[in-house]
C-alpha cells in the first residue's frame, strides 16, 4: 500500500489507449444513464462482450468509464426531464427539476456534476488508502447488521420523510409485497402468482421506476397543462464558474454525503438509500428546510454527492473481498472471471498492475468524466427545447424500450402502463413513491438477511438488539420509526406544561 | 378526492388481504429450516391492512370538496394514456418499430398539429433511429413484426 504501488497504477491508467478507451466508456455511459431503463448494470452487462478481446486492465477500465458515465447522465435526465435514469438518481429530481423548471438548470446540472465528482473523489481515496482496514469491518457484517440497515433505511423515510407516515409504510410494503412476487428461490415455491404464468418473474425494479416515474410524471405534468417548456438552461462557463463559487457553503452537505455515500455504498444496494439518506439529512439540518423540493441546490448536491460516493465505494468489496457491492459491479465481477482473473484479496498480491491500474482509473476516469459532462451539456440541454408533443410520444416509445430491454418481455410494458397509472394516482394522493421503488429493489437482499438472521437466532427477534453493532442500528431505526407518533404527543405536552406550570 | 383515497386505501388493503390468503398457504410460521415462504409476505400483508385501516380512518375524518381530478384535467391525460395503450396494442400485433412510428405520427398530427414533413421525418427517423442503435450497436432485441421480417431483420 505504498506510494509506488499507485504511481505503478497511474502509469497503466494513462496510456494514450486507457485513456481513449475512459472517454469512450463515459461517452456511451452517459448516453446510456440518460436513457431510462438502459442503466449501468444493463450497460456494462451488454458491452461486456466487446471486452473479451482486450486487455484486462483496459477491459475493467472501459466498463468502471461506462458506470462513471451512466451516474453522471442519471444527473441529465433527473435534472432536465424529471426521469431519473437510476434508482439513485431519484433523490436528485426533487430540487434539479424545479430549478431547470425556473431556468436554472445550468446551475442544478453544474451542482450535480461537481457533486458527483466530489463524491467519488472521496470514495476513491478511501479506497486508495484505507481498502484492507474497511473491507475487514465489512467483513464483520452479518445478516442481522445487514437487515438493521435496510430497517433504519426505510425507518428515516417514515420519521424525516415528512409526509403522512401511514402512507410512506404503505408504499414500502407495497414494494416488499412486490418484491416477494415470482419464485422464492430460497424454498423454491412461487408466491403470489395465482396460477399466472406471467407473474411468475415477478416485477423488476426498472419496470417500476420508467413507470412510476416516467410515465406517471408526464402525466401529471400533463394534467397541470405544463408542457416540457423549452426554457434555455443557460449553461456556459459563467454559470458554471458562479456556480463553483456558491458549491463551497454547503461543505457540510458534501462531507456528510461523502460520508453516507461512502458508509452506505460498499453494502450492496446502497446507492439509492444513500442518496435518499443524504436528502433526508440535508432537509433536516437545513436552516431552510421548507425550501427543499422546490429547487433549493443543496437539494442537489446532497443526493448526487452520496450517489456518487456510494457508486464508488460499491467497488471497494468487489476488488478487495470478491463480493459485488451493487448489481453493476457484479457484473463486472463476472468479467474478471471471464478475463481469467480470480477475484478476491489475492489480487493485490498477484495482479497488482490490474488493481492499481483500475484504481488509479477511477481518478483519471472521474476526472475526465466531470470534463466531458460539463463540457457536453449545452448538448443535452438542447432536447428541453423540443416541442411536447414530439417529446411525449418520445418519452414513452423510450420508457417501452427500456422495459422491454430488462427481460425481453412484452408483460413489462404492460407493467410499464400499470405502474404509470399507479404512478400518477399515488403522487396526487401524496403516497411517497421512492420507498416504493427502494423496497421493490432490496425485497430480496431484505428478506434473505432477515431469514438468515431467524436462522441463526432459531426464530428469537433479539437478534437485532443482543450483536452489538445491529443493536445500535436497529434502536437508531425504532427511533425514527416511532418518531411520527411520538412527536404530537411531545408537542402537546410541551404545549399543556406551561400551563400547568 | 376523499373517495380517491378511500378507494386506494380499500384496493391495497384488498391487496394486502389476498397476500394473507397466499402467504396462509405457503405457512407463514417456522419451518423445519428457517422461516416459510410465507413468513415474510405475511408480516407484510398484516403491516398494510393495519396502515391502509389507519388511512380510511383518517380520510373519513377529513372533509375536502377538491375533485381527485377534474374533467379539464382528465382529459390530457388521457389524451397521453390512451394512445401509449394503443400503442402497446399495436406493439403485439407489428412490433415495436412500426407502432412508435404510427404512434409518434398520430400524437403530433393530433395533440401537436404538426405539419406533415416534420410528422414524415421523426415517425420515420425516430424508429429507424433506434433501431440501429438498439439492433445494431448494443444488440438488444425489440418486438418485431412483419415489416422487419420482410426487410430480412
Amino acid at each position: 500500500m505504498g506510494f509506488e504501488n499507485i504511481l505503478l497504477g497511474f502509469q497503466i491508467a494513462v496510456t494514450p489507449f486507457n485513456l481513449f478507451v475512459a472517454v469512450v466508456g463515459i461517452m456511451l455511459g452517459t448516453i446510456i444513464g440518460v436513457l431510462p431503463g438502459l442503466g449501468g448494470a444493463n450497460g456494462v452487462a451488454i458491452l461486456l462482450p466487446l471486452t473479451f478481446t482486450m486487455p484486462p486492465t483496459s477491459a475493467i477500465i472501459l466498463l468502471t468509464s461506462l458506470y462513471w458515465g451512466a451516474l453522471f447522465g442519471g444527473a441529465i435526465t433527473s435534472v432536465l426531464f424529471n426521469i431519473p435514469g437510476e434508482p439513485w438518481s431519484v433523490a436528485t429530481t426533487f430540487d434539479g427539476y424545479p430549478m431547470a423548471r425556473q431556468g436554472q438548470g445550468g446551475q442544478a446540472l453544474t451542482a450535480a456534476f461537481t457533486s458527483s465528482f466530489i463524491g467519488a473523489l472521496f470514495s476513491i481515496v478511501l479506497i486508495t488508502f484505507f481498502a484492507p482496514l474497511l473491507a475487514e469491518i465489512a467483513l464483520r457484517f452479518g445478516p442481522p447488521e445487514f437487515f438493521a440497515i435496510q430497517l433504519l433505511t426505510f425507518s428515516s423515510f417514515i420519521g424525516l420523510g415528512g409526509g403522512d407516515p401511514l402512507k410512506s409504510l404503505a408504499s414500502i410494503v407495497l414494494g416488499f409485497i412486490l418484491a416477494a412476487v415470482g419464485l422464492d428461490i430460497v424454498t423454491g415455491q412461487l408466491r403470489m402468482t395465482f396460477g399466472f404464468v406471467d407473474l411468475m418473474k415477478g416485477f423488476d425494479f426498472i419496470v417500476a421506476v420508467i413507470g412510476l416515474f416516467g410515465i406517471g410524471e408526464i402525466l401529471l405534468s400533463v394534467e397541470e397543462g405544463l408542457s416540457f417548456k423549452g426554457t434555455a438552461t443557460g449553461m456556459n462557463l459563467r454559470v458554471v464558474l458562479d456556480t463553483w463559487k456558491i458549491l463551497p457553503r454547503y461543505a457540510r452537505t458534501f462531507a456528510r454525503g461523502a460520508f453516507i455515500g461512502f458508509w452506505m455504498g460498499f453494502k450492496p444496494g446502497g446507492a439509492t438509500p444513500a442518496s435518499f439518506m443524504s436528502y433526508a439529512f440535508a432537509k433536516r439540518f437545513s436552516k431552510h428546510p421548507e425550501r427543499f423540493g422546490k429547487g433549493e441546490i443543496e437539494g442537489v448536491v446532497a443526493p448526487e454527492t452520496a450517489a456518487h460516493a456510494a457508486g464508488v465505494a460499491a467497488m471497494l468489496p468487489m476488488i478487495t473481498l470478491g463480493i459485488p457491492g451493487s448489481p453493476t459491479a457484479a457484473v463486472m465481477l463476472g468479467g474478471l472471471i471471464i478475463w481469467g482473473l480470480q477475484p478476491g484479496p489475492l489480487l493485490f498480491t498477484e495482479k497488482p498492475d490490474f488493481v492499481w491500474g483500475l484504481i488509479a482509473s477511477m481518478y483519471t476516469g472521474n476526472f475526465i468524466g466531470v470534463l466531458m459532462v460539463l463540457a457536453f451539456v449545452p448538448f443535452f440541454a438542447a432536447i428541453l427545447r423540443i416541442p411536447f408533443a414530439i417529446l411525449t410520444p418520445l418519452i414513452v416509445v423510450i420508457c417501452a424500450i427500456g422495459s422491454y430491454a430488462v427481460h425481453n418481455s412484452m408483460i413489462d410494458i404492460w407493467y410499464m402502463l400499470i405502474f404509470g397509472v399507479v404512478g400518477y394516482v399515488f403522487k396526487k394522493l401524496d403516497y411517497p413513491l421512492a420507498p416504493l421503488v427502494l423496497a421493490l429493489v432490496l425485497g430480496d437482499l431484505a428478506e434473505n438477511a432477515l431469514r438468515q438472521s431467524l436462522i441463526m437466532s432459531q426464530g428469537s427477534l433479539a437478534i437485532f438488539v443482543s450483536r452489538p453493532i445491529a443493536g445500535v442500528i436497529t434502536a437508531v431505526a425504532i427511533f425514527f420509526f416511532v418518531l411520527p407518533v411520538v412527536t404530537p404527543w411531545w408537542r402537546r405536552l410541551r404545549a399543556t406544561a406551561p400551563r400547568a406550570g | 378526492m376523499r373517495a380517491a383515497d378511500l378507494a386506494t386505501a380499500v384496493v391495497l388493503m384488498a391487496l394486502g388481504g389476498l397476500v394473507i390468503f397466499d402467504a396462509v398457504r405457503l405457512g407463514y410460521d417456522w419451518g423445519s429450516d428457517g422461516p416459510k415462504s410465507g413468513f415474510f409476505p405475511f408480516w407484510l400483508a398484516v403491516a398494510m391492512v393495519v396502515a391502509c385501516g389507519l388511512i380510511v380512518l383518517q380520510a373519513l375524518r377529513q372533509r375536502t370538496d377538491k375533485p381527485f381530478v377534474s374533467r379539464a384535467q382528465l382529459r390530457p391525460v388521457l389524451s397521453v394514456l390512451l394512445p401509449a395503450t394503443a400503442m402497446v396494442l399495436v406493439t403485439e400485433m407489428v412490433g415495436l418499430y412500426v407502432a412508435a412510428a404510427i404512434y409518434i405520427a398520430f400524437y403530433m398530427r393530433w395533440v401537436g398539429r404538426h405539419g406533415w414533413l416534420p410528422i414524415a421525418a421523426l415517425a420515420l427517423g425516430i424508429p429507424i433511429v433506434t433501431f440501429v442503435i438498439f439492433e445494431r450497436w448494443f444488440l438488444v432485441p425489440m418486438p418485431k413484426g412483419p415489416l422487419e421480417a420482410w426487410l430480412g431483420f
